[in-house]
């Protein structure tokens, strides 16, 4: 008992002895620092930084060889307190989100080819996976098992759907894909992406001049996420409450539903959430990656301007708008009327965007009050010139000159610089775009007893849009079609008369165009004491002929300014252009796409000095997507928002259009046939429906 | 011939983890990935073989001079959590690279029954000093064995689809109960 005793003792302090000695000669002076950090790590040992456990973490962070903000699983507090042991810098980082862009593509037939098999790996191996589509979600969510943070979700079409408030970017889902179809994307990554034709894109999106992705932001209507979809919007289009309102939307025109039924009421949509953003009152908040130290001038505070320096100051950059004008917004201000879009909505949505921390000059005029030289002396890096298209084209005919002859946009412009323009009770209004149409509706609001819109073609070939023709005849606007102006009759100095010549159109030319020509000996006089002409646009770019430091700057015969078409850099190679000085008059969704593809080759020429081309970059629409039928569909009647009743509307300039209700949005979300992700070949779907059937009931 | 018989019996036929179900906890620990399962592989050989010739002499020296046989198991989790533990403090400090690769490991086999088990065995047997040295570091390479050819199956499975009560651990012991009866087939060997 007593020596059992004695030897365990023995042992215990031998071992201890040694030990003891041990850790005094072989003593490794651990890094305080490891402990330090270690102590700040949350100590999960969650592995999602990819080291064994927090420990190994802390020595990879003190060793250099991990940055700080390793952890995923702590979130930016801790990014924070491990930086500052480490004595580095805490700057906001842009947070990388998982996503995928796959929308589906032939993923829904080959689904059931994988019969028993539950993973996306062990699909991947036992077929490859042969897909039509280039991306092809396998659909067994392999991630969704695979993400430690449950951010992931598989949702009803069997694709993931990605959580943003969950997902902490760690990666483990892109390392588990076997197709290689989910990324870690930043918002950076997504503004400076465009089309591709090797993309899955819905026509209406690949119409969409600014690319929004239309299939996503209805869905997210349709589940009543409108924060996520006006969100989805703003990746593209930082103007939603005035496309919302103005926009003539083109993508309604390729609807696939328009097909068999009426088009989706996109637009409706598009303006039901940005409505329901203003309504609550506080602009969302959109992420802004890290200050990026480069400087950019913005010309002109229009869509275009607005839209290239949204882009800009969200990819980090800073910005500065030089306006001519009293206020922002260029056309949109002071050539949409009132009762189309009210100025206070427009307010608002330009404060959203100056808000972000964008400076604002107004007042100043390129060419007379600042010049480039200036802007590079000031340091800016680039700069964008979207100067608009604010001349107009004159008729050229005797007469032109009188007191009572207005071009449109002046006329238009009037209303929003604090007076009412002064004009008869007949007013005759000489062209057939926009501009003709919303120039008549406002004379009529301002007291003209009689208004005539004079167009030399028919109205087949009217450029203004249908909806605004029908509105204006509606309020009782006379169209006169197939007549041209020859000469202008005064009384006393002021307009008195209005000599018109009737046009015919000729005979298709090869190019398939019918002309206009006059009928000879056809004059006739009709009595008008107010003309208002917008028969056309141009740049006012008599700064550039005149000014001999940008005489670099090319011109072209149609007065726009020059510049490349894939990279909208011109010939002084800080300088870009977009929007209506270098297409010439477009629409407002025109401008704002050309605003974030200049901000896009801005972004690229500051930082790599190179700006890559876009691969494939889609610019017509993709033939095999414009399926011409679609089976098993039921028609539905598109909603109608609510409008002002006509007596009402043309004594004032209120909204004729209001906006759609949550049911009747939830309605016509409803309708939309998610091109791209669903298959419209009714077969395929029965037989799929009847394997999923028999696999749920095995 | 002798020493070759008692290599495939160790290694094989009396599989330390799949026929003497010594040492579950690190087989169903650290089994999920190749790499760390060679890893501790290494680690058990190295720490099997040592802690069996220092206990060799404890018994031999100490032990059994003074009639006291009876402490063996008390006085061999003593002598092999101490030596572990400066092992570890030794290598960190003189052998770097070697640390890096099985240092995380060793604290892990501290008190591993596995180690304690062949260290027993060992005495139980009344091995000479060389056949010891064999014996334990051949038990350590048939557990080395076992736990890469079951991490390999566990990659394996980590990809398949398992009904859901089975996923995990139940399905790891599973395997590991097949494996075992796959060993049980080299019994004849002896």
């Amino acid at each position: 008992m007593v020596t059992a005793l004695i030897v365990m003792g023995g042992l215990g302090c031998v071992s201890a002895l040694l030990l003891g000695i041990a850790s005094k000669v072989f003593y490794v002076k651990e890094n305080p620092i490891i402990l330090e950090v270690e102590e700040a790590l949350p100590g999960a040992n969650c592995g999602g930084c990819g080291f064994a456990g927090c420990h190994a973490a802390a020595v990879a962070i003190a060793t250099g060889k991990a940055p700080p903000n390793i952890c995923v699983g702590g979130g930016p507090d801790i990014s924070e307190n491990v930086a500052n042991i480490m004595g580095m810098k805490v700057v906001a980082k842009e947070p990388e989100l998982a996503s995928t862009e796959c929308c589906g593509g032939a993923r829904a037939v080959e689904k059931f080819n994988y019969d028993g098999i539950q993973d996306c790996r062990a699909a991947n191996m036992l077929f490859g996976g042969t897909k039509l589509c280039e991306h092809g979600c396998l659909g067994f969510g392999t991630c969704v098992n695979s993400c430690p943070f449950g951010a992931i979700e598989m949702g009803p079409d069997r694709l993931p759907v990605f959580d943003p408030n969950l997902c902490r970017g760690c990666g483990a889902c892109v390392r588990v894909c076997p197709k290689g179809i989910i990324s870690l994307i930043s918002s950076t990554t997504k503004i400076l992406h465009f089309n591709q034709y090797s993309e899955c894109l819905a026509p209406c999106q690949q119409k969409c001049p600014a690319q929004i992705d239309i299939p996503t932001y209805i869905d997210q209507i349709r589940e009543g996420k409108y924060k996520e979809a006006i969100l989805t919007i703003k990746e593209r289009n930082p103007l939603p409450l005035t496309c919302g309102r103005v926009c003539p939307h083109p993508c309604e025109d390729v609807c696939r539903r328009g097909v068999e039924d009426e088009p989706v009421g996109i637009n409706y949509l598009k303006r039901f959430v940005a409505d329901w953003e203003m309504n609550q009152g506080q602009h969302l908040e959109v992420s802004i990656a890290a200050p990026s130290g480069y400087k950019v001038a913005v010309i002109g505070g229009g869509p275009a301007g607005l839209s290239c320096a949204y882009f800009l100051r969200r990819l980090g950059h800073k910005v500065t708008i030089y306006e001519q004008m009293p206020q922002l917004g260029g056309m949109l201000r002071y050539g949409i009327p009132e009762y189309r879009l009210p100025k206070r909505i427009l307010d608002w949505e330009i404060e959203g965007i100056v808000g972000l921390g964008i400076e604002v000059r107004t007042g100043v005029k390129f060419g007379e009050d600042f010049d480039l030289e200036f802007l590079r002396a000031a340091g800016f890096d680039a700069v964008f010139m979207g100067i608009g298209a604010w001349d107009s084209r004159r008729m050229g005919i005797d007469g032109e000159d009188l007191e009572g002859v207005w071009d449109g946009t002046d006329f238009l412009s009037k209303f929003h610089l604090g007076e009412t323009p002064v004009i008869g009770k007949k007013v005759v209004i000489v062209g057939g775009g926009n501009t003709a149409i919303d120039a008549a509706r406002s004379a009529l609001r301002i007291g003209a007893s009689h208004v005539t819109l004079m167009y030399r073609r028919s109205r087949e070939e009217m450029p203004a849009n249908d909806m605004e023709i029908t509105a204006a005849e509606e309020e009782g606007i006379e169209l006169m079609f197939l007549a041209a102006p020859v000469r202008i009759h005064p009384k006393n100095g002021k307009v008195a008369k209005i000599e018109y010549i009737k046009m015919r159109l000729t005979d298709p030319d090869p190019s398939g165009r019918r002309r206009p020509e006059p009928i000879p000996n056809s004059e006739t006089l009709m009595d008008a004491d107010t003309i208002i002409a917008a028969i056309g646009q141009f740049p006012k770019i008599d700064f550039i002929r005149e000014n001999k430091n940008i005489a670099a700057l090319k011109i072209t015969k149609w007065s726009t300014i020059d510049g490349a078409e894939e990279t909208l850099q011109t010939d002084i190679p800080y300088v870009f252009t977009g929007g209506d000085c270098f297409t010439g008059p477009a629409l407002a969704v025109d401008a704002i796409g050309a605003g974030r593809y200049a901000a896009r080759s801005i972004h690229y020429y500051m930082l790599e000095g190179e700006i890559p081309l876009i691969e494939e970059r889609q610019t017509s629409l993709i033939k095999e997507t414009l399926f011409d039928h679609v089976e098993g569909l039921e028609h539905v009647p598109r909603v109608h928002p609510p409008e002002l009743k006509v007596d009402t509307r043309i004594r004032n300039f209120d909204e004729v259009e209001h906006t759609l209700s949550p049911s009747d949005a939830q309605r016509e979300a409803d309708r939309c046939l998610r091109c791209g992700l669903i298959c419209y070949n009714r077969d395929i779907i029965e037989a799929m429906e009847r394997e999923l059937a028999e696999s749920t009931t095995q | 011939m002798e020493y070759l018989l008692l290599v495939i019996s160790a290694v094989l036929v009396n599989n330390i983890l799949l026929a003497q179900y010594l040492g579950n906890c690190p087989f169903l620990g650290v089994s999920k990935q190749m790499s760390t399962a060679l890893g501790m592989g290494t680690a058990v050989i190295f720490t099997m073989t040592l802690a069996s010739i220092i206990t060799w002499g404890v018994h031999k020296w100490i032990l059994m001079p003074l009639e006291i046989e009876y402490l063996q198991t008390l006085s061999f989790i003593l002598v092999i959590a101490s030596l572990v533990q400066f092992v570890e403090i030794f290598m960190k400090k003189s052998m770097d690279t070697l640390y890096q690769a099985l240092g995380i490991f060793l604290p892990l086999i501290t008190t591993n029954c596995a180690v304690l088990g062949v260290a027993l065995l060992c005495i139980k047997n009344e091995y000479s000093f060389l056949k010891m040295v064999v014996f334990s570091f051949a038990s350590g390479l048939g557990f080395a064995l076992a736990l890469v050819v079951f991490a390999g199956l566990r990659e394996r499975y980590v990809i398949s689809n398992i009904p859901k009560p089975l996923q995990g651990t139940a399905i790891g012991l599973i395997t590991a109960g097949f494996m075992s009866l796959a060993f049980f087939g080299f019994m004849g060997l002896t």
